[in-house]
């Protein structure tokens, strides 16, 4: 027994929902209790779909144990056929069904419904989501890819992307990006899969000349299978980041035996990165955590594209822990391959990193800490999917991470002026950065470059406050001004003191 | 002052609409996320899978507690091998959750699907556990699974289990039953003691070592519909129900002080006295929502049996026109007199085929429909206006000063409809 408060993943069905709410004309029987309905709102509400995941649950009760469980699964089976006539059907058990033993496969299998069914067994008490998502992509693949008929000789490349799901972090816009790069370098994406795919896509499969293997997480063992059976060549740079994304270029060229170097590098994160405001973030250490792909692609770029030194990385799927290793070791760092949240945030407590890259989880680490904080990967939450577009991979998605990782520390200019009124009533240390909310002292309105008004009258000033007044930064000094003369006038203060200054910084505050 | 009420016999006559089918509704375990922020120094842990875990966060919807006071125990593969070991690594985890946490008074076992498939026997573990912490932390244990248990049916569970471990006492008092905010509890208790009613207490307490006596002289009235079992447990140890309407809206917080007042001898014009200042502020209150909600019709997905004290309100101070009423289990004795307030005209519907509700809600198009998270977004997408039931749950909703917000709960989905234009 494992003592878990929050946990990275959910159960290997969901990875199977995340598998068949991705695709058109799937439809998910799934053999489970009451409750476990629940996983139908991550994709409503977090991901925001309008439709609901294409699954049917039995919801057995207590008092069908024993009894008519396997019956149950029969008549939601039928019921579901006959209401969403689906091209291929999901079958499989939740946690509770593994244990009650009813063989869905075969209960379903025996009705010979008119649709292929893939019956799907994912171990939940030792396995997880993206397992679980991985597992119900590769046998549909095996159960629907037809052999291709033979190749008529011309024709553009064709490569299939796969691994994009529903829920995935990003995974709407890396798909768009992806496929306009390739575009540009004159090749065709065949099959998107499972995102926005089709049974009849899935059968297509085998008719592209090569797989790009997006997200491994959830395409590597379908990729290993395609390229067993129809000898298709997998690309396996993960483009997250400009090198990466290069990188990506050249193995898909490679590949498809196209010339890449007219391709135009559009993206802004090498010089953004090289012009002088960036000179802050040379060396500011940052702690990475995620799922392997997404961590280590963080890593990269963290060091080579962003300077930053990288303090920590670990992964929380150990399916990958052997790459996640040897990245660690890239950058002489223990590597850490663990689910359990309260770990991690002891690993990051001990090494106080100035910056972390996590999932939702390590946000509120980071909340918790007041460390400023990027997410990088799932598990996600309602404000991972934003209404813009916002890939993660390719040129554009390279300047995504440039402004999600940069946005939350200080800016250069920032933090130039922090040094320079370290000991300034506003600007203090202890001020902390703005966006790390309600714990901040007084936030400064350092956003308004408002220069020093000409002050018609200045009568009503006492040395003191005066004084006071020339401390405070250049830029505020003149709003600070006109709110303290506005505030004695309302209530009808004579003198401004010390204390109507405050009072006043007090009062504007809110 | 409250309108003559036909005897709960004639009740039983209402026709309901039974099915059963997929249900689109959380298990009892999700009760935890209220139950454990009302009584401070309890611990939930629940003795279950993976999807336990990540049901519990993913209804939570924000973890905002670092370590919260709940947490699951998940079986794994090398558990399920054998039943021996199974209870020693429970009494492990327990241990090293209890070393950790050594401010928790009260530990909550709480049975899952899976170990209740298992046969896992957590109330002999709680009795071995509680002799092995005796002195420290109190061990209880229920099952909030989803194979006996639908959403709020879970804190009845976990009251129920509390009620053997209450003091008993021969005095006469008045205990207030369900889980309630504490700015609601503390409403009540101020109108109790002005009505003069001595010893009211509520179970659950804050604390653990709080919780109420209870006794053959004591009373007590509920202030959640969904509580059967605890009001059963708290019957066999003598305590008497008072039957009465829910304390939503004026009219149902004004007969649910009403009865209190009565079952304790309180004289009827300082009855009225006491509660005219709370029940007009709330009839105002819901006055400013009035115009929005009148007429409007709406249609209830089975969640937290709220649902037919809800419709009563809606349509009895609000002017809306209940369609259907769907609840996932239905009291008929403890909700008597709220049927027989609700218009022949409804049809109330218990249990679920979710694919077929969804078919009567798109036929009759309700004005607005309160379902669950998970159907919410679907139904917009249609076109429906929805307000999410779990709201209903989470928010302070009983009582006189929370009747306008509990109506401007339904009338924002709405007033949102109308002032968009994209």
């Amino acid at each position: 027994m494992q003592l878990t408060v929050w946990t990275y993943e959910g159960p290997p069905h969901v990875g199977a929902m995340r598998i068949a709410t991705a695709m058109t004309g799937v439809h998910y029987v799934l053999h489970a209790p009451q409750g476990d309905t629940y996983a139908d709102l991550l994709f409503t509400m977090i991901e925001r779909r309008g439709k609901r995941p294409p699954v049917t649950y039995t919801t057995f009760q207590a008092r069908d144990l024993g009894k008519d469980t396997a019956e149950l699964l029969q008549q939601a089976a039928r019921d579901a056929y006959t209401r969403f006539v689906p091209a291929a059907m999901l079958v499989g058990a939740s946690c509770t069904a593994e244990l009650i033993q009813d063989d869905p496969a075969g209960l379903v299998e025996a009705m010979d419904l008119p649709c292929p069914v893939v019956a799907l067994e994912l171990p939940s008490y030792s396995r997880r989501e993206n397992w679980g998502a991985a597992e119900t992509f590769y046998h549909l693949v095996r159960k629907l890819c037809a052999d291709p008929a033979p190749r008529q000789p011309g024709g553009r490349p064709r490569a299939n992307l796969l691994g994009p799901t529903a829920l995935g972090f990003r995974h709407r816009d890396d798909v768009t990006e992806i496929t306009r790069l390739l575009r540009q370098l004159g090749i065709d994406v065949h099959v998107t899969a499972p995102l926005g795919a089709s049974p009849a896509d899935l059968a297509r499969l085998g008719e592209a000349d090569f797989n790009i293997c997006l997200y491994p997480e959830i395409a590597d063992t379908a990729c290993r299978w395609l390229e067993r059976r129809y000898g298709q060549k997998t690309v396996r740079t993960v483009p997250i980041g400009h090198g990466a994304t290069r990188q990506f270029i050249a193995e898909v060229a490679d590949i498809a035996g196209v010339d890449a170097s007219a391709l135009v590098d559009s993206s802004n994160l090498p010089w953004w990165s090289r012009s002088v405001d960036s000179t802050y973030l040379t060396g500011k250490r940052v702690f990475i955590f995620g799922d392997a792909t997404h961590a280590i692609a963080a890593a990269r770029v963290a060091r080579d594209e962003l300077g930053f030194e990288v303090v920590g990385l670990g992964c929380y799927n150990r399916e990958f822990a052997r790459d996640l290793r040897e990245a660690a070791a890239l950058y002489g760092v223990e590597p850490l391959i663990t689910d359990d949240y309260l770990e991690v945030e002891t690993a990051i407590a001990a090494v106080q990193p100035e910056l972390v890259l996590g999932t939702q989880m390590e946000r509120h680490i980071a909340k918790r800490l007041r460390i400023p904080c990027a997410v990088i990967s799932a598990p996600v939450h309602v404000q991972d999917f934003p209404a813009r577009y916002s890939p993660q991979m390719g040129f554009e998605g390279a300047n995504v991470l440039f402004d999600t990782w940069v946005h939350p520390l200080v800016m250069g200019l920032e933090e130039h002026l922090l040094t320079m009124f370290r000991d300034d009533f506003e600007f203090s240390d202890a001020a902390g950065a703005s966006h790390l909310g309600h714990g901040a002292v007084a936030a400064p309105a350092a956003a308004e470059p408002v220069a020093v008004a000409a002050v018609p009258d200045v009568g009503g000033w006492s040395a003191e406050a005066e004084k006071e007044l020339l401390k405070i930064p250049f830029f505020v000094r003149g709003k600070a001004r006109r709110n303290t003369e506005r505030y004695a006038a309302e209530l009808g203060i004579a003198a401004i003191t010390l204390d109507t200054l405050y009072d006043a910084k007090a009062h504007y505050a809110r | 002052m409250t309108p003559a009420l036909p005897a709960s016999a004639g009740c039983t006559d209402i026709p309901v609409l039974r099915e059963r089918g997929q249900r689109e509704v959380f298990c009892g375990l999700t009760g935890i996320i209220w139950l454990h922020r009302k009584i401070q120094d309890a611990f939930f842990l629940v003795v279950g899978s993976r999807t336990c875990a990540h049901l519990l966060q993913s209804a939570a919807g924000v973890m905002v507690f670092a370590e919260p006071r709940f947490g699951t125990a998940i079986i794994e593969e090398r558990d399920l091998a054998g039943m021996a070991d199974c209870n020693e690594e429970l009494d492990r985890v327990v241990d090293r959750l209890l070393a950790r946490r050594p401010d928790i008074r009260l530990l909550f076992l709480v049975g899952s699907c899976p170990s209740e498939v298992i046969k896992l026997d957590l109330s002999r573990a709680a009795a071995r556990l509680s002799v092995k912490h005796a002195g420290a932390t109190r061990i209880v244990n229920y099952s909030g699974s989803g194979i006996e248990t639908t959403f709020t049916e879970g804190e009845d569970a976990c009251l129920a289990a509390l009620v053997p471990d209450l003091a008993p006492t021969d005095q006469p008092g008045l205990l207030i039953v369900g889980t309630l905010p504490d700015v609601v509890e503390d409403q009540f208790a101020r109108l109790f003691a002005d009505l003069g009613i001595a010893r009211v207490a509520s179970f659950p307490a804050r604390r653990a070592d709080a919780m109420p006596a209870v006794g053959s002289n004591t009373r007590f009235l509920l202030a959640q519909p969904f509580l059967g079992e605890t009001a059963r447990a708290l019957e066999n140890r003598g305590a008497r129900r008072i039957d009465a309407l829910f304390p939503f809206g004026a009219e149902g917080t004004t007969q649910w002080l009403h009865a209190a007042a009565q079952a304790f001898g309180i004289d009827e014009m300082h009855f009225r006295r006491v509660i005219a200042p709370g029940r007009e502020r709330a009839k105002r209150a819901i006055d400013h929502r009035r115009a929005a909600l009148a007429g409007k019709r709406v249609t209830f997905l089975p969640d937290s049996q709220l649902e037919i004290p809800l419709a009563r309100f809606l349509a009895n101070e609000c002017g809306m026109i209940p369609v259907e009423v769907g609840t996932p289990y239905l009291h008929r004795r403890h909700l008597a007199q709220e049927l027989a307030l609700l218009s022949p005209d409804t049809l109330i519907s218990e249990g679920q085929d979710v694919d077929r509700q969804l078919d009567r809600v798109r036929a009759s198009r309700p004005d607005l429909t309160v379902c669950g998270l998970g159907l919410a977004n679907p139904l917009e997408a249609e076109g429906l206006t929805t307000k999410w039931a779990i709201e209903l749950v989470f928010s302070p909703i009983h009582g006189f000063d929370q009747a306008g917000d509990l109506a401007e709960l339904f009338t924002r989905p709405l007033r949102r409809r109308d002032v968009l234009r994209v």
